[in-house]
């Protein structure tokens, strides 16, 4: 078993390979059994690969409702569920809600997806009028709809152009000096109206891309990477040279399919 | 009468027409069903050992063939949906090729092959009296959003059915429905011995919809349970101790942990539909000769050699298909499109490990999404060949490079029919949707 595999296992940490490795860093992925579907285990995989080939050690923690949160966290993940899956989580989230928050504010970077990015928002607003409190983290607000929003995405970001594939039927609606993740260039995004795709405050993302979105993106994962080293060992990140032949090549085939 | 007459004569002259411009096997049926909306229900309801509808998300067409084969060997004609054509005007479509004018179909028993939304459709008009529901997973998700609701689907199906279901002791999305099935309605399981139910986690989804486990269901005398006794030959034993009888040992010619859990359950509905009629020995022969039908594990020669074709179309079936053929390591070829046949969205690739293709590693990939796949091999370590996203040169270098051994492409649905068109055109391959005999 090698050690990536093993550090995808276990929570338990490993020690540094010798003094070869730059750094440990600790990813949560919030609510694995829960909340993920569509491949968004894609994103904790590519973590954890990304962060050995940039030469630190990934250590990967499986956070399940109930259970104790890790008291180490550089880089938090988690994904979308279905309304099942959304509400055995709620309980476990207003537990958490407060070391979520304070890491948020620390800087700790956050990729949320679907379903827990409408978790991350202020409110989601179902179908029958009934408003359910979010965490509060970003600044967005979640209606309920009866159609979903399905189709491949492409879009502008700061890191670039992003592809991925939404699969949504809530509605959200940015608040008044929220930032998005990206604006739109091929798909529906946030609500379809005003051109807008998930939300960014500070180092917290919110994204309805599935794809999973981080493999095809590397640049997007580097730059959260980039902040969980730092966040880990106190110094600046220190990458590694990549092989992304693949992933760009799989990103501009989208590019130039879906926008002219 | 006279209706059903014209919405046979007109169907039969869509599908002519159809015929003759080469396209899908679903007009047919359609104009049928416009010229005479009860047509299915007139002409399926007198069949006197009922209306047998398979439906869950994986291994239909296989269980379906199995069934249907389960009770010819016992003498019985049957009606069945071979084209894999899973949908209501599908089953007219067939239908038409079998029905007299006057609109009766000279068959003793139904079985047919439905996806979960058309199953109920269906149902609507005319009412199944038996069902065998497989199991529930991610699968089309454009289609079927969330697995919650696919099984809320199959348990109105059965909630439709008028005498009896075979239901998947070992998936609780399935098994729960045992309790919402009709008065009066026997249930019955199908499900794996207890030797090898931990390898059951490889082909199930999660069922979070509740917070403790379903309570066990204990098999009883009636219940088919799948006992292994290597990677090929198996036995069917009815009740935990085979109290009930046993079919088998037998060996399919379709390989895998997938297809002997399908004849365990299509051995399960077949021994409920003929009750004393069932025979174990005539039961085990008709097993053995079911071929594997298209694409499932097809297997082509060329140039001397196999080459085998497995569609893939899920997690779940993706890691059986690989589970099923990793451990005898060949040429592998995968070939991923993302129309909507193939379901748009690719991220499901994610969610399946390709670890057991890491030592061997994958010749070629192709498809439209040649790079994402390619992409998804390299997080898992496997390496990859060569890239080439045009599926007919994928094919042609493949078969060059690689010519005297065996060979095996996994593939979507559109890619699979496109290699296939491939293939028929430069070998001596039955053509598209045709059984090959
Ligand atoms: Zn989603």
């Amino acid at each position: 078993m090698t050690q990536t595999e093993l550090a995808s296992q276990t929570a338990a940490a490993l020690p540094d390979d010798a003094g070869r490795s730059k750094g440990t860093i600790h990813v949560v992925h919030l609510y694995p059994r829960e909340m993920s579907i569509y491949g968004d285990l894609g994103n904790t995989r590519c973590l954890t690969a990304r962060i050995r080939r940039h030469g630190y050690t990934p250590v990967l923690h499986q956070h399940h409702p109930g259970a104790p949160f890790p008291e180490v966290a550089h880089l938090l993940v988690g994904g979308g569920g279905q309304d099942s899956g959304q509400a055995r989580v709620e309980d476990d989230l207003a537990l958490v809600a407060d070391r979520l928050r304070s890491l948020a504010a620390d800087g700790v970077p956050m990729l949320m997806i679907c379903g827990m990015y409408q978790l991350f928002g202020n409110a989601f607003i179902t179908v029958a009028g009934q408003r359910l409190p979010g965490l509060g983290i970003l600044d967005v607000t979640t209606q309920g709809n009866a159609k979903r929003m399905v189709g491949p995405v492409v879009l502008r970001t700061d890191v670039g152009e992003v592809v991925g594939y939404e699969n949504h039927s809530g509605s959200t609606t940015l608040g008044a000096g929220q930032s998005p993740f990206g604006t739109v260039l091929s798909g529906i995004g946030n609500n379809g109206t005003d051109g807008t795709e998930g939300a960014r405050s500070g180092n917290v993302i919110g994204s309805y891309l599935h794809g999973p979105v981080l493999p095809a993106n590397p640049a997007l994962a580097d730059s959260l990477i980039g902040i969980a080293a730092e966040q880990a060992t106190g110094r600046p990140f220190e990458p590694e040279p990549q092989d992304d032949a693949f992933a760009d090549e799989a990103r501009t085939r989208q590019v130039r399919r879906l926008v002219r | 009468m006279l209706r059903t007459t014209t919405a046979v004569l007109a169907g039969r002259a869509a599908r002519l027409a159809t015929r003759l411009r080469g396209s899908g096997s679903a007009l047919p049926g359609l104009v049928a069903e416009r010229v005479d909306p009860r047509f299915l229900a007139r002409t399926l309801a007198h069949l006197p050992h009922g209306i047998v509808v398979v439906s869950g998300t994986n291994g239909k067409t296989t269980t379906t063939k199995m069934l249907a084969a389960l009770l010819r060997a016992h003498g019985l004609r049957v009606f069945s949906n071979p084209t894999g054509s899973n949908f209501t005007r599908g089953v007219i479509s067939s239908m038409l090729r079998e029905v007299p004018l006057s609109g009766r179909l000279s068959a003793d028993v139904a079985v047919l092959e439905l996806d979960e939304a058309h199953a109920l459709r269906f149902a609507a008009t005319v009412r199944p009296t038996h069902a065998l529901l497989l199991n529930v997973a991610r699968d089309q998700l454009d289609r079927f959003a969330e697995i919650d609701h696919t099984a809320a689907l199959l348990a109105r199906l059965a909630e439709q059915v008028t005498t009896g279901v075979v239901l998947n002791l070992d998936d609780p999305f399935v098994s729960r429905i045992g309790a919402e099935a009709g008065d009066g309605v026997e249930v019955r399981y199908f499900g794996v011995d207890a030797s090898i139910a931990d390898r059951l986690p490889e082909l199930q989804e999660q069922d979070v919809r509740f917070a403790e486990a379903a309570p066990p269901v204990a098999p009883r005398a009636t219940d088919g349970l799948l006992k292994p006794h290597d990677e090929r030959s198996f036995e069917v034993r009815f009740g935990a101790e085979a109290e009930g009888g046993r079919v088998g040992p037998l060996e399919l010619q379709q390989r895998g942990l997938a297809a002997m859990i399908n004849a365990t359950a299509a051995a399960t509905t077949a021994r409920m539909l003929l009750g004393d009629r069932f025979d174990a020995g005539c039961a085990a022969q008709a097993l053995r000769e079911v071929r594997p039908p298209f694409g499932r594990g097809e297997v082509v020669m060329v140039d001397g050699e196999p080459l085998e074709l497995v569609l893939v179309k899920n997690p779940a079936g993706f890691t059986v298909a690989l589970g099923t053929y990793g451990s005898t390591p060949v040429a592998t070829m995968i070939a991923v499109n993302d129309n909507y046949a193939d379901g748009r969205d690719v991220s499901w690739l994610y969610d399946v490990s390709f670890e057991s293709l890491r030592e061997r590693g994958v010749a070629l990939t192709s498809g439209v999404r040649a790079y994402d796949i390619a992409l998804r091999l390299q997080y898992d370590d496997v390496p990859v060949g060569a890239v080439e996203p045009d599926l007919a040169r994928a094919l042609a270098r493949f078969l060059e490079e690689h010519p005297a051994e065996p060979r095996r492409v996994f593939c979507t649905y559109t890619a699979m029919m496109s290699l296939r068109r491939d293939l028929a055109a430069r070998y001596d391959l039955p053509g598209i949707g045709e059984e090959a005999s």
